[in-house]
């Protein structure tokens, strides 16, 4: 049965990429029209990318999926907020360190950075504002999905919160630094990709069918964007911090 | 190849480092204020042994293939052989990168329509409203909207101008679009957005904004080289929720004529 989706998730995968290599040909091919050197290491890189995501998405599937999904459930049946509201804001955390679309955005940040010196330009001082980018995306997801779980529970429409949220990059961005509006703009959906997306969507849209009153897709959607929102502004004060 | 292993090894446990919290936070939560036994414990276990080695090979398929690949498109087609020779005389227009703006938008179109999480969303979409909007016509609105969104972001680069009034446009847009649309479909829209941005998304369009920052004369990859995904991911709101209503309106003159 593994073996059997392992195929599955495979060719999956491939299709995720091939798009891409489509369009990339494509346009090598007919505006470019020249031939792509180190062709070897692309194709290799490819393929690891395509063995590597298919591993992980089923991984996800395996574990992180069913038993999100379970314990919000579990939560909404035991009704206690502050738990709830907790591991909300922890699964959010943890979700979004392990991201590793996120991983790879605060290197090249934390690179730019120190290549037009805006930090130090010792590994040390990169790794340090790296890891400060992560943290501050981390902590606003957290609150980002506490949030929006209160949201649900009280039956808020979707669109309050994400109104405030745009109010809120709208004031902020005028005061901050320069450099750090693209990558805080960047960073919020990048926080909410590979991990973030199927796990808070498991949450929110276990804990609306759990309790009563409340619709799954009207309101167990929409965590996602707001989580998505919040590490704009998070970055911007961190960015503002920083200078 | 003994570096090489190594080096693997390395990453495996910079991955096990981050994936660590995630860990801790579903167990101590299950076992200490749930208090339930997990069902599947050894399924769990193989899923996380999974996750560890996916990220490994996915980073380092990143590292050799997808970034610089973004960053081989973007200096292809900002080289002065490429987009001919006239600069001389009037200095480059944003007109001359029109290259650019295309291979963006069919990136974004492409990627987006293949997304498998945007097909099962969309056949969500479909159920609850009743078949009044269509899986296909979701999914395609999402992908121009991403089209667009990315045309407009490497046309911001190429430009230089403030990324702040782009997405404060956007934002407005969808306000206003938020008033007009059935409510049902506002989460699922705002949502969409994000859904597309996948993991093989992020990095190539990343690095193909840093790769065109740094090939075109006057910009900087720290000002002008992110933002893309934040086009990719706002835009098509705004075409998910244009659709919507159009959608509405066509099935309310349909409802009308047919009475």
């Amino acid at each position: 049965m593994l073996k059997r989706r392992f195929i599955k998730q495979l060719v999956n995968s491939l299709f995720d990429l091939a798009p891409i290599i489509v369009v990339v040909l494509i346009f090598q091919v007919l505006v470019i029209g020249k031939s792509i050197a180190d062709v070897d290491r692309l194709i290799t890189g490819l393929l690891f990318v395509v063995l590597g995501l298919c591993l992980f998405i089923q991984g996800i599937e395996l574990s992180l999926l069913p038993l999100g999904e379970s314990m919000a459930y579990d939560f909404a049946k035991k009704g206690s907020l502050f738990w709830l509201l907790g591991f909300a804001f922890c699964l959010g955390f943890s979700a979004a360190i392990a991201e590793p679309a996120l991983i790879v955005l605060v290197e090249k940040a934390a690179l730019s950075a120190s290549n037009h010196h805006q930090i130090d330009s010792t590994e040390t001082a990169s790794a340090h504002y790296a890891l400060g980018l992560r943290f501050t995306v981390a902590i606003s997801v957290g609150l980002a999905i506490l949030i929006g779980v209160l949201r649900i529970l009280k039956g808020w429409p979707v669109y309050y919160p994400v109104f405030c949220a745009y109010a809120g990059i709208a004031l902020i961005t005028p005061f901050a630094p320069k450099d750090i509006i693209g990558i805080a703009y960047d960073s919020g959906s990048i926080a909410t990709a590979t991990i973030t997306v199927p796990i808070v969507t498991a949450l929110g849209v276990g804990l609306a069918s759990a309790i009563k009153g409340r619709n799954p897709i009207t309101d167990g959607f929409g965590l996602v964007v707001f989580a998505s929102l919040m590490p704009m502004i998070f970055v911007m004060i961190y960015g503002i911090a920083y200078a | 190849m003994l570096e090489w292993l190594l080096h693997i090894g390395l990453k495996l446990v910079e991955v096990c480092i981050n994936i660590l919290p995630i860990a801790l936070v579903i167990s101590c939560f299950q076992f200490l204020v749930i208090r339930k036994a997990v069902v599947y414990p050894r399924k769990l276990l193989i899923g996380f042994v999974f996750v560890l080695i996916g990220i490994v090979f996915f980073l380092e398929g990143l590292d050799m293939a997808l970034f610089p690949l973004g960053n081989l498109m973007a200096s292809q087609l900002t080289t002065p052989d490429f987009l001919g020779n006239n600069a001389e005389l009037t200095g480059r227009v944003w007109q001359d990168y029109y290259w650019v703006y295309l291979f963006a938008a069919s990136l974004g179109f492409a990627t987006a329509l293949a997304e498998p999480t945007l097909l099962a969303i969309a056949i969500k979409v479909q159920q609850t409203s009743g078949g009044a909007i269509r899986a296909w016509g979701f999914r395609i609105s999402v992908a121009i909207g991403v089209a667009i969104g990315l045309a407009l972001g490497t046309f911001r680069i190429v430009t230089g101008l403030d990324l702040y009034y782009f997405i404060i446009v956007g934002y407005l847009i969808v306000i206003i679009q938020t008033f007009f649309v059935p409510k049902l479909i506002i989460a699922l829209a705002y949502d969409s957005g994000n859904i597309t941005t996948s993991m093989v998304t992020i990095p190539l369009v990343t690095s193909l904004g840093l790769g065109l920052a740094e090939a075109i004369p006057g910009r900087t990859p720290l000002v002008d080289g992110f933002g893309l995904i934040a086009f990719a991911s706002l835009y098509p709101i705004i075409t998910v929720l244009a659709y919507a209503q159009i959608a509405q309106w066509l099935g309310k003159r349909k409802h009308l004529t047919n009475t």
